[in-house]
């Protein structure tokens, strides 16, 4: 990629179950707090989930919370937190110049189940079924309720990739501020999937939904016991400028894009497959022009399925052999699985490394699963390392999707 | 219901429906569109409301009778009435 625009990150807003900023995030993760509720899912009775308590409106009057969707008011809160963090003079920013790219697992769920309800207390009339429904519903949803709180008139959509999307949105980004679409990107990833029953639903009828007498521990990806995922809400958006362009305005650079890969396994719509992981990882190396040893953390996907986990786990250790310097850590240990935004609040996570030094562990394991004892795990307590240059963030998805995204600490060579 | 009634059972709707809006001054007599941020999706949400709530409905070609609370009050009143309330 050496001939493309080099992508930086400059800005960052995000809300985690455990954090609704990053410094706050981040200590949770290194205090190994984990923090999920237990919440009453309609037709199912109570189950653990990762509940963000942000102030919606910190940044959106009251009448465009009712209107708009709980994603939509995660996206806005992401992506006012980050212009906040970019330090951009935004009265001075042409605002059609500014891309909104939003990674989503599934959008309208929630709504649609909202209105079967509410029509369901007036015999199922159509008339009582809201007009919000359509904008509401639409897929571009999140991201254009950024745009309208923000003013932002360039593009704006969402990219629907399942528990891949968070990746999957800051890829988009890079390629559009590469192709000179936009100069400035707001991209990430948001979920608001905790209100679809829809959602539970399938992953309990799947046998995939996790659940533990203490919710904090519901989640627990590699620990032999693990039974499933626990279903969250969240969102983080980045600021993504290019490196001359951020340079010029004299930006903070948080971190620099180095390489990705998206890839499809086209073998089944829910099983992971890991060659097909395993060429993912590597052609984002390739692309980054970096060797396995070259990569200091790598943010897992695993949810904390039975096989999904070890899938995983086989994809890395085909990968990162002989890399005595590599960490691997987990984060919906903490925050449980906050589907289209998962990929991006993970990265988030880690990317302090880049100047602590220390490296969150993954928590809840109390018998470590041998088939997921990979050499450099990090366990229940964060572990201080020499350095960290570069984090392979790896996020996967149903009907086979996998991205990895490579970002590297700025001014390493 | 009194035609005041009717007025208040919309300013409660509208509370609802606009959170942010100031409701102590509205005037009667002023289109509220001139007086309140309501766009045609809110006057939508009060046609909704008062379905739900009242089982009153409003023809499209009737929006128009909505413009005030004076308006609301003078088109309404039969229509609450034939409901016995």
């Amino acid at each position: 990629m050496s001939s493309k625009p080099r992508i930086v990150i400059t800005g960052l807003g995000l809300t985690a179950p455990n954090g609704n900023s990053l410094g706050e995030f981040r200590a949770n993760l290194l205090a190994g707090k984990a923090r999920i509720a237990v919440i009453d899912v309609r037709h199912m009775g109570r189950h653990p989930a990762g509940v963000c308590d942000f102030d919606a409106t910190k940044w959106q009057k009251r009448k465009e919370i009712r209107n708009g969707t709980r994603v939509g008011s995660i996206s806005i809160f992401c992506a006012r937190e980050a212009l906040g963090d970019s330090a951009l003079d935004w009265d001075k920013v042409e605002k059609s110049r500014v891309g909104v790219y939003l990674g989503i697992t599934e959008h309208g769920n929630v709504e649609t189940e909202n209105e079967i309800h509410n029509i369901s207390q007036f015999g199922n009339d159509t008339k009582y079924w809201t007009h919000h429904h359509n904008p509401r519903t639409v897929a571009n949803n999140p991201a254009g309720e950024v745009t309208m709180n923000m003013g932002i008139t360039g593009p704006h959509y969402t990219i629907g990739a399942a528990c891949a999307a968070g990746n999957a949105g800051l890829i988009q980004a890079a390629q559009m501020l590469q192709l000179g679409e936009v100069d400035i990107a707001f991209a990430g990833g948001v979920s608001e999937s905790i209100h679809t029953f829809g959602i539970f639903a399938g992953f309990k009828n799947q046998g995939a939904l996790g659940a533990h007498e203490d919710p904090t521990k519901a989640s627990r990806p590699f620990d032999k016991n693990r039974n499933g995922i626990v279903i969250s809400e969240g969102g983080a958006i980045y600021v993504l400028e290019r490196l001359d362009d951020a340079l010029a305005r004299g930006a903070r650079i948080i971190a620099e894009i180095a390489g990705w890969c998206i890839n499809s396994d086209a073998t089944d719509a829910v099983l992971p497959n890991p060659e097909r992981q395993t060429e993912c990882v590597r052609m984002a190396l390739q692309r980054a022009g970096m060797k396995p040893q070259d990569i200091h953390i790598v943010s897992t996907h695993a949810t904390a399925t039975a096989l999904g986990d070890i899938q995983e786990c086989t994809a890395l250790r085909t990968v990162f052999t002989d890399c005595p310097e590599t960490r691997i850590n987990n984060t919906k240990s903490f925050i449980g699985h906050c589907m289209g935004a998962a990929g991006a609040l993970e990265l988030a996570g880690n990317l302090p490394s880049f100047h602590d030094h220390w490296v969150h562990p993954t928590i809840n394991i109390d018998e470590l699963d041998p088939e997921c004892a990979l050499p450099g795990l990090v366990i229940n307590q964060p572990v201080k390392v020499d350095r960290v240059d570069a984090i392979l963030n790896n996020s996967f998805g149903m009907l086979g999707i996998n991205s990895a995204l490579i970002v590297k600490k700025y001014g390493v060579a | 219901m009194t035609k005041d009634d009717i007025k208040q059972v919309v300013l409660d709707i509208i509370a609802d429906i606009a959170p942010d809006e100031d409701l102590t001054a509205v005037k009667p007599e002023v289109r509220l569109r001139d007086q309140l941020s309501l766009d045609s999706m809110d006057f939508l949400d009060i046609v909704m409301e008062l379905r739900k709530k009242h089982g009153i409905e409003v023809p499209e070609a009737d929006y128009v009778q909505l413009a005030s609370l004076d308006s609301c009050a003078e088109y309404l009143h039969p229509k609450f009435e034939a409901k016995g309330k």
